[in-house]
């Protein structure tokens, strides 16, 4: 082709309608990117909203005002259950037969004679005084009061009877029935009662599992992957080292789960359900991850950094711990902290080895019987009560939480540590 | 093991007298192996003391290799082998008394792109001597990063900003840079690998003068693939082709007189 032909080509139209069919593809493929992104972007706000809409309720938790009577007598007894019950009947003087009283006693938490006796333990001078104290209503009045149970359906299909709801709106009416700040999702263990359980349990065994993992993992992990990449060297076996990583990365979670029951507990005989174990399972698992990304990190660091440092006689150790390994801390932490959510929000492996027990007690020690928060939503969620609903929810909501704050660490610190040469 | 380290010049021409000039590093039939490829096949090269070597060749010639024999930074890439014998003042350094982190603090290095540490421009310099214990206190080590700023004609640019990232420096500060951790070692022999090549003609002539400046100190090794500033910094220029030592001599010599054709032709622009 001559060089005035090729001239007249880009001038042609066809040369335009191939011009226009780029430019064409072009908008095209901004446009399926936009529209997945906000396809995306809706499946999360939609997530979000299901979540918040379903639980934010559960932060708040009603509370009934009673004037205790301490009589001295009752509390030697420690018949904490009728000082509570003086007090209700107190305030509705016009009920008197035994049914009345019964629909009475139900409004109250079964875990408020508790809560009282704890009280009085504490501050033993208000004993044969009396008292104006808060008390938690049962699950049910508290459900009632946010409006989940309908109060126009028939009394038969109903939850609450309508002696129920008349001292309900009596409560209400005087002010004695008020909605507070739910203190107990974030002190209390778990409960077969939806009022008096919380999450204060599932997040300490979550924290001591955390700990168990990032203690054994972290160096482990950026050792492994420092003598990878940087001494050990390059033959087959290191080959097939690599392709086991790799693969370990993969492997279904359960799988290690069943592996800390034969080791673990099985051989070792290690505690069920406490989180030293859950700690060395998560540990395994995130392993992979962790040599896997400081590998990644270490890469990235130019050899030049090596050879300047080399070149002025720095050994091989020198030059990692003093150059190679500070470069590529950002990378590593990030790879860390997000293997570390990671285990955060693993349950498979933890059903596994018992974590998932029902447990009140806070957990004091790594072998101690324990939960964690992804297990506790577990079990929440299969509770029929309808305050455990929400509480579910709720629960999901702290574990996002943790998560969004664990991944905002990974991103600022990969920001304040990163350097660019 | 020990090597004649002293050799006579040749005579190079009828009205030159011959002098004595210690070699400070010889090599000896050196080969070199990348897995089953060869890329050094047999060199002979003295380095004489307190002279710049030029090694100049066309790209893949080995040069590079052969200078990275010199300090045995090729010990740090797989499936490399060396035989032969490079000998710095008479002794193998591949032999087993010499160790290798050591010998590099006696062969420094200069590389092809400037490669400063992401630290202030003290630590860069301070970086050397502290890790060999050269510099004990505080004011022993402030008084070495000066002299070797000084030395690689940095210091009046730097000197006020000694905490500033040696990275924010210009490519031919940085460069001036890497030269003043080189020397901050005290070594003996300086390697440099096209350490021009990543800069501009002012920046160059730069580090053109300071090599000169430098020889008084130390021997340096240079390998170029500039011909211009082969013939303006080195005394001594050895020409590299396909993984042999074509030829080496006075830098005048090779230029003016080449003996061999392929020397000829590649410092004629014929190809290369």
């Amino acid at each position: 082709m001559s060089v005035a032909a090729s001239k007249s080509h880009y001038q042609s139209e066809e040369f335009a309608r191939r011009l226009r069919g780029r430019y064409a593809a072009e908008r095209n493929f901004k446009i399926a990117g936009v529209a997945a992104l906000a396809l995306a972007s809706m499946m999360l706000v939609v997530l979000l909203t299901s979540i918040v809409s379903k639980g934010y309720t559960a932060f708040w938790q009603s509370q009934i005002r009673l004037e205790v009577t301490l009589d001295k007598a009752q509390v030697e007894e420690r018949n904490f259950t009728a000082i509570l019950r003086q007090a209700i009947y107190a305030q509705f003087p016009q009920i008197t037969d035994r049914t009345g009283k019964r629909t009475l006693n139900e409004l109250l938490s079964s875990g408020a004679p508790y809560e009282l006796e704890a009280l009085v333990k504490q501050n033993p001078a208000i004993v044969g005084t009396t008292q104006t104290i808060w008390v938690r209503s049962d699950d049910e009045i508290d459900q009632f009061v946010k409006g989940y149970f309908p109060r126009n359906a028939p009394e038969a299909e109903r939850r609450l009877n309508d002696a129920k709801i008349a001292a309900i709106d009596t409560l209400v009416a005087q002010g004695s029935l008020v909605q507070s700040f739910n203190t107990t999702l974030f002190s209390a263990g778990d409960s077969r009662e939806a009022e008096q359980a919380g999450i204060w349990g599932a997040i300490v065994g979550s924290m001591l599992t955390l700990l168990v993992t990032m203690a054994l993992s972290v160096p482990i992990g950026v050792a492994a992957a420092v003598y990878l990449e940087e001494f050990a060297p390059k033959n087959k076996w290191t080959d097939l080292i690599e392709v086991n990583i790799n693969n370990l990365a993969a492997v279904p979670s359960i799988i290690f789960g069943l592996l800390g029951l034969a080791v673990f507990l099985g051989f070792f005989g290690l505690p069920r359900s406490a989180p030293v174990v859950g700690g060395l399972v998560m540990a395994l698992m995130t392993l992979p991850v962790i040599i896997i990304s400081a590998r990644v990190a270490l890469k990235s660091v130019p050899p030049s950094i090596r050879e300047a440092a080399l070149g002025i006689g720095a050994s091989p150790l020198q030059t990692v711990t003093h150059h190679v390994l500070p470069l590529a801390m950002p990378g590593i932490l990030t790879g860390t902290i997000i293997g570390m959510a990671r285990a955060l929000g693993e349950t498979a492996p933890l059903l596994m080895i018992g974590m998932v027990a029902f447990i009140v007690d806070i957990p004091h020690g790594m072998t101690d019987s324990a939960t964690v928060l992804p297990v506790q939503i577990y079990m929440w969620a299969d509770s029929p009560e309808r305050a455990f609903t929400e509480r579910t929810s709720a629960a999901i909501m702290v574990l996002l939480g943790f998560l969004i704050v664990m991944n905002g660490l990974a991103v600022f610190l990969r920001k304040k540590f990163e350097r660019r040469w | 093991m020990s090597v004649q380290t002293q050799i006579h010049t040749k005579p190079q021409s009828a009205g030159r007298t011959a002098q004595v000039v210690p070699n400070k590093m010889i090599a000896r039939d050196v080969k070199v192996f990348y897995g089953a490829k060869q890329a050094l096949k047999g060199i002979n090269v003295e380095i004489q003391e307190n002279k710049v070597l030029a090694l100049i060749g066309p790209s893949g010639c080995g040069k590079s290799t052969f200078l990275r024999c010199l300090n045995r930074m090729n010990d740090t890439i797989e499936n490399c082998r060396v035989d032969g014998l490079i000998a710095l003042d008479g002794e193998d350094i591949y032999g087993k008394s010499i160790d290798a982190v050591q010998l590099r603090a006696r062969v420094g290095m200069v590389f092809q792109k400037p490669n400063p540490f992401p630290k202030s421009i003290y630590d860069n310099i301070a970086y050397g001597p502290r890790i060999h214990g050269m510099a004990t206190g505080r004011e022993e080590l402030d008084e070495v990063v000066e002299k070797s700023l000084q030395r690689a004609g940095l210091w009046n640019e730097v000197k006020d900003r000694l905490r500033e990232p040696g990275t924010g420096l210009s490519g031919g500060q940085q460069q001036r840079l890497c030269i003043a951790r080189a020397i901050a070692v005290s070594p003996e022999v300086i390697l440099m690998d096209e350490p021009c090549s990543a800069l501009d003609p002012i920046a160059t002539a730069h580090i053109e003068e300071l090599i000169d400046e430098l020889r008084e100190n130390f021997t340096i090794v240079i390998v170029t693939h500039n011909m211009q500033q082969a013939a303006r910094v080195s005394q001594k220029t050895a020409f590299f082709h396909l993984g042999d030592m074509v030829e080496c001599d006075d830098t005048e010599e090779i230029f003016t007189n080449p003996r061999d054709e392929r020397t000829q032709g590649y410092i004629t622009g014929r190809y290369g």
